[in-house]
């Protein structure tokens, strides 16, 4: 069955593969999460407005917790927020279509308890998938500002 | 000479801040995503219970901090320096008034073979086969789940390292009060099935079972399709209904970026889901909505129509989450026979 895929080899580099000497493991950057003692509509509307501060659009918010709460799971309050820039989001697809399937990136966003957590995948992990030194630098960008988002996001109840 | 004797004490402390990291913003910054600022647990373990605090050493904390628990979860943090360990240790002491215990490192001599035998007697429906943890995460405050909280690993690396024998068994003889975790005296086991017990899990560090995956995988399924984008959408959504998923909706890459009716109308993403596998995939790990619903994607360019979707099989090390594997693979075979159908 593989064999009629035409899998295509954009390897992903240390970031992925799981080191067996514990010490040089990097789980923790692969992911990026944060906690807010703002319960989940206003950690929401913190989220939002800090990722627009940031000049990024949002483009979507997915509900996927349709049908969840009748399935024993206590929170319906989880989505899945689509977010990018236009321009960067056309030019990456366009080159890079393997990457299409992981754009535009989202935050997925649920309450825990009094809490809510964001989580989302480092851009670091998508900038293992290129090889472009211009190009790469995007996701640095990404990086830097999925850090100051979060940042906002879980220092809002404190203000 | 005054403004410099002031610069002097400033710079003085400023050198003292850095030489005493913020526990609790460490805390806050590393940690509390998973446990919790007052450590009751969430995606990670509760801390901050005394049963807990009261009964692991310095060392203990240390190396888990280090380490981490590969496969688990919990992510090594091999960056931080050791002040800063300190300044995290110190303040989850702070839950607790209760002096600071110390564990020895003499070896605990039981027989494992024994020990095996009352692990799965005992200990197993819990703790899994071969101690390989429970299911799910931390604690349930979203989640529904037969134990309030998750039993870890014990058949970790990041565990192993961190416990002493002596750890372990008194673990075992004290139990951790306020969790489903009880005393083995009071479950009726004895000093030596506790011995015995303790040899067993130190056993499982000669095959410890960690992700230890070194294998570099491909970060997309793709495959070309002979067919025109309309075609091969209408392909898709037959095949997706095939494999008992639901079509969600079909929109464009750049839905929510240019004006609607003005997308780019060569790439193409289908979202489509299966309840049940998604209330599973939940609550192995509510994070894994990052990649929910399931989305193929079919994109035109010169005149190539290419299908792709994301490799699942990715996201148990992107997670740190071994659990996730057996629904990646069953996510990955899904995705192929789905692509498959299409193209054909
Ligand atoms: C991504 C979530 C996550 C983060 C971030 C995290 N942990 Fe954990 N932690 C866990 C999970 C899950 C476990 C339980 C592992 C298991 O089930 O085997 C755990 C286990 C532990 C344990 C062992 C508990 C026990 O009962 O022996 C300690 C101690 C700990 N974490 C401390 C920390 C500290 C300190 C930090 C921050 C430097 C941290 N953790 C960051 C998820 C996390
Ligand atoms: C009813 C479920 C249950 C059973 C049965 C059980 N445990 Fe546990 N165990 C737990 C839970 C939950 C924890 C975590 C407690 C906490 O949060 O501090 C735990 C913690 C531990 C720990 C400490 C691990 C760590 O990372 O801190 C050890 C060691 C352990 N159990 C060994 C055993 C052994 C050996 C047996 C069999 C004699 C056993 N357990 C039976 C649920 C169970």
């Amino acid at each position: 069955m593989m064999a009629r895929l035409v899998v295509l080899i954009a390897l992903l580099v240390s970031s992925l593969s799981v080191v067996a000497n514990p010490f040089a493991a990097v789980f923790a950057s692969n992911l990026i999460m944060a906690r807010s003692h703002e319960k989940f509509p206003e950690a929401m509307l913190t989220l939002q407005s800090s990722i627009k501060e940031h000049g990024y659009t949002v483009a979507r918010v997915q509900r996927i917790d349709i049908g969840l709460t009748g399935m024993g799971f206590k929170t319906d309050k989880y989505r899945v927020v689509f977010v990018g820039k236009k321009d960067e989001i056309q030019y990456l697809t366009k080159k890079y279509p393997e990457l299409t399937p992981y754009m535009p990136p989202k935050v997925s966003i649920f309450a825990e308890d009094e809490d809510t957590v964001a989580v989302t995948v480092n851009p670091a992990v998508y900038k293992d998938m290129i090889d472009d030194e211009e190009d790469r630098r995007i996701f640095d960008r990404w990086e830097n500002d999925v850090y100051s988002v979060f940042k906002d996001f879980s220092e809002a109840a404190e203000n | 000479m005054k403004n410099q004797i002031l610069t002097l004490i400033l710079v003085l402390a400023a050198s003292v801040v850095n030489a005493a990291p913020d526990g609790a913003a460490l805390f806050h910054q590393h940690c509390a995503v998973c446990h919790g600022d007052d450590g009751k647990g969430g995606v990670g373990v509760p801390l901050s219970l005394t049963s807990f605090i009261n009964s692991v050493s310095d060392e203990y904390l240390r190396t888990t901090i280090r380490l981490g628990r590969p496969g688990r979860i919990m992510p090594a943090f091999p960056a931080l320096s050791d002040a800063q360990v300190n300044a995290l240790v110190e303040h989850m002491r702070g839950w607790s008034d209760a002096p600071t215990v110390t564990h020895n490192t003499e070896p605990v001599k039981g027989d494992a073979k024994r020990g095996e035998q009352l692990f799965a007697k005992y200990c197993e429906q819990c703790h899994g086969e071969n101690g390989k943890g429970g299911t799910g995460t931390g604690v349930t405050f979203s989640r529904k789940r037969e134990l309030p909280i998750i039993a870890p690993a014990l058949n970790n690396s990041g565990f192993l390292a961190a416990a002493t024998d002596t750890m372990i068994k008194d673990t075992l003889i004290y139990g951790r009060e306020g969790t489903p975790m009880t005393s083995s005296l009071v479950t009726g086991l004895s000093e030596t099935d506790i011995d015995d017990l303790v040899s067993y899990i130190r056993s499982f560090e000669a095959q410890p079972h960690d992700s230890a995956e070194d294998e570099v995988m491909p970060a997309v399924i793709v495959a070309e399709s002979p067919y025109t984008v309309e075609e091969t959408i209408e392909n898709l959504k037959a095949a997706i209904t095939d494999q008992n998923f639901t079509l969600i909706r079909t929109d464009y890459v750049e839905h929510g970026f240019v004006e609607e009716g003005k997308e780019n109308k060569k790439q193409v993403v289908l979202h489509f889901c299966n309840f049940n596998f998604l209330f599973q995939a939940l609550a192995i790990d509510p994070r894994v909505g990052v990649f929910l619903p399931c989305r193929v994607t079919v994109t035109e360019q010169d005149g190539k129509v290419q299908v792709a979707t994301i490799n699942p099989m990715l996201l148990s090390g992107l997670f740190n989450n071994d659990e996730l594997k057996e629904a990646c693979r069953e996510m990955t075979g899904i995705y192929e026979a789905i692509i498959e159908d299409a193209v054909l």
